[in-house]
């Protein structure tokens, strides 16, 4: 067993305060405040950091023990000394994005000109948003150029906007179970989520603060997203038709083991996220789309290498999307490589310790600079 | 005492015609490159700039430990996306007769590169030969060493057929490199050769 970085602090950066940050909707927003956290020795030349992003729910706590109020590490397996992303190597970045509830600026936030919470009238956020307000913060910590950026799902999208938005300042970049853009199906799955926290008489047009949120619209909405993150196969391991052992039978409370499951995984979640914020990350993972080979500049993206990661039981982004993004890297002749894993457990596998040993081997070796 | 780095010899003799081949600061596509263990030669001995195409997992697992950059694939569909002509050399090293579409492989090798290495074992070897000949049975030699109901090799060909395929399709040989076990082969390599390593081009 590897050890795990020490607690580790949420640190908070805060940016445009007098002029706004303006978004690519045109609207302005500002002050900013991005929640973000670090492992690992920054370099004095500068070279060896490594921007972490986090999945659509995550936050800025990758690695370590929880502190204060941090989620659960989402990542401890992969980051940490001698891990995949060994903190005695690299320095590790990994902020939350802007929208969110985890500490950075969301419509939770209060709105300085109201003394309220945003709510409904915060700005709507596009990835490359959160990109760009991430790179205040890199900017601020006087880094020229990332080692890596890197992140599974939203967080593959988030580290393909960033070489889009700013090539030439990585050099290697890892998407994980990601894509150009949402397909029609993706985004589906995404409007029953927002649905069902709208249609909760408790939304109340996102102006629920200080008041009962729309827990059981939020609940339904992550219950959704969560059979979607995993496989028929993983589904039929873990619960089969097995029934709970408090079952009433004939009743419409949990009998099956799956039910209590993703009922419980919907009651946990509302604790920890806000449904305005669910609202506003899946529209900007919606509005996602880097296809037509917009990412790439025509000069090429010299000094940069991607290593493409798909596995094979997810059908939510399924592999033919991280073979599409590759196959356009292959037409512009970037340096990529490509693995489709053969692991079971779906779309979460790249958060799966058991599922990822294979990922984890493939990212160590390839982090490693090339002579 | 400090150990003297030497560079270890090229253990395979199709390896080292290869390097021999294959000019230095070459952009090379190798097609099914298995553990990576040529290509990582040629980017260490001529400084290739290598992408390889790999079907299987673990292979691409130690690949990528070389520091290779390789596409999951198999090497029949892995190609349509390289703009034509874009690799000095495409090496197809005992893949070939695992490949499902020949005819299209090779053709596609000849569009994205310039020129095109295959190597492949001699069905017509002479040890093969006796086997089949005096024993009566699908031959088992070092080149070719699968029972027939596991072999991966979907081709069984010789040196011979596969100057008449080149003949037929107009493809040049630029260079045939003909080897046994314990080197180059001179005379009557379509009896005398394990392996035969082709230079074709369109």
């Amino acid at each position: 067993m590897k050890k795990s970085v020490g607690p580790t602090e949420t640190k908070y950066f805060t940016f445009a305060e007098a002029q706004g940050f303006e978004l690519e909707s045109g609207r302005g927003l500002g002050p900013i405040t991005l929640a973000y956290e670090t492992y690992g020795q920054l370099n004095s030349e500068k070279t060896n950091a490594v921007l972490v992003m986090h999945a659509f729910s995550g936050s800025a706590h990758v690695a370590g023990p929880v502190t204060a109020d941090q989620d659960p590490a989402w990542w401890d397996f992969m980051v940490g000394p001698g891990k995949a992303l060994d903190t005695e190597k690299y320095f590790a970045i990994c902020i939350n994005v802007i929208g969110g509830c985890k500490g950075s600026t969301g419509p939770s936030s209060v709105n300085p000109k109201t003394g309220k919470p945003y709510g409904l009238d915060f700005p709507l956020v596009t990835i490359g948003d959160m990109v760009r307000a991430q790179k205040a913060l890199i900017d601020h910590l006087g880094i020229k150029k990332l080692h890596g950026v890197i992140g599974g799902s939203m967080g593959g999208m988030l580290a393909l906007q960033w070489i889009a938005s700013y090539p030439g300042t990585v050099e290697c970049v890892i998407p994980i179970a990601a894509t150009l853009k949402h397909s029609p199906q993706q985004i589906a799955f995404n409007e029953v989520g927002r649905q069902a926290i709208m249609a909760d008489p408790a939304w109340n047009n996102g102006d629920y603060y200080g008041g009962t949120p729309p827990e059981k619209g939020l609940a339904v909405a992550r219950m959704v997203g969560h059979i979607t993150y995993m496989s028929n196969d993983s589904m039929e391991q873990k619960f089969s038709r097995r029934l709970k052992d408090d079952n009433t039978g004939f009743k419409f409370s949990a009998d099956f083991e799956v039910e209590g499951y993703l009922q419980h995984r919907g009651q946990s979640f509302v604790k920890r996220f806000d449904a305005n914020s669910y609202l506003y990350i899946t529209k900007a993972m919606d509005y996602f789309d880097l296809s037509d080979a917009k990412w790439i500049p025509p000069e090429g993206l010299p000094g940069t290498r991607f290593l493409v990661i798909a596995f094979k039981s997810d059908w939510l982004y399924p592999s033919a999307q991280s073979q599409d993004m590759v196959r356009q890297l292959q037409m512009k002749q970037i340096d990529a490589t490509y693995c489709e894993i053969d692991a079971a457990y779906g779309h979460d596998s790249f958060l799966i310790e058991s599922e990822a040993a294979k990922q984890s081997h493939l990212i160590k070796h390839f982090l490693a600079k090339r002579k | 005492m400090e150990k003297q780095k030497i560079t270890p010899a090229v253990k395979r003799l199709d390896h080292q015609a290869i390097c021999g081949i294959v000019e230095t600061g070459s952009k090379v596509l190798d097609l099914g490159c298995g553990n990576g263990d040529l290509l990582a030669l040629l980017v260490e001995r001529k400084g290739v700039k290598g992408q390889g195409v790999e079907l299987n997992n673990d292979a691409i697992h130690a690949c990528v430990e070389k520091g290779l950059s390789v596409f999951h694939s198999d090497i029949d569909s892995g190609l349509p996306y390289y703009p034509d002509q874009s690799f000095d050399y495409v090496i197809l090293n005992q893949s070939l007769q695992e490949a499902k579409r020949v005819e299209g492989v090779i053709s596609e090798a000849l569009r994205v590169g310039k020129k095109v290495i295959i190597g492949f074992p001699n069905f017509a070897y002479l040890e093969a030969r006796i086997l089949m000949f005096f024993g009566g049975r699908a031959p088992i030699v070092s080149s070719l060493p699968y029972e027939w109901y596991s072999t991966p090799n979907l081709r069984f060909l010789s040196i011979k057929d596969f100057k008449s395929f080149c003949a037929a399709k107009g493809y040049k040989i630029l260079a045939a490199h003909y080897l046994d076990a314990q080197g180059r082969v001179r005379v009557l390599p379509n009896l005398f050769a394990q392996n035969a390593v082709f230079v074709i081009t369109k």
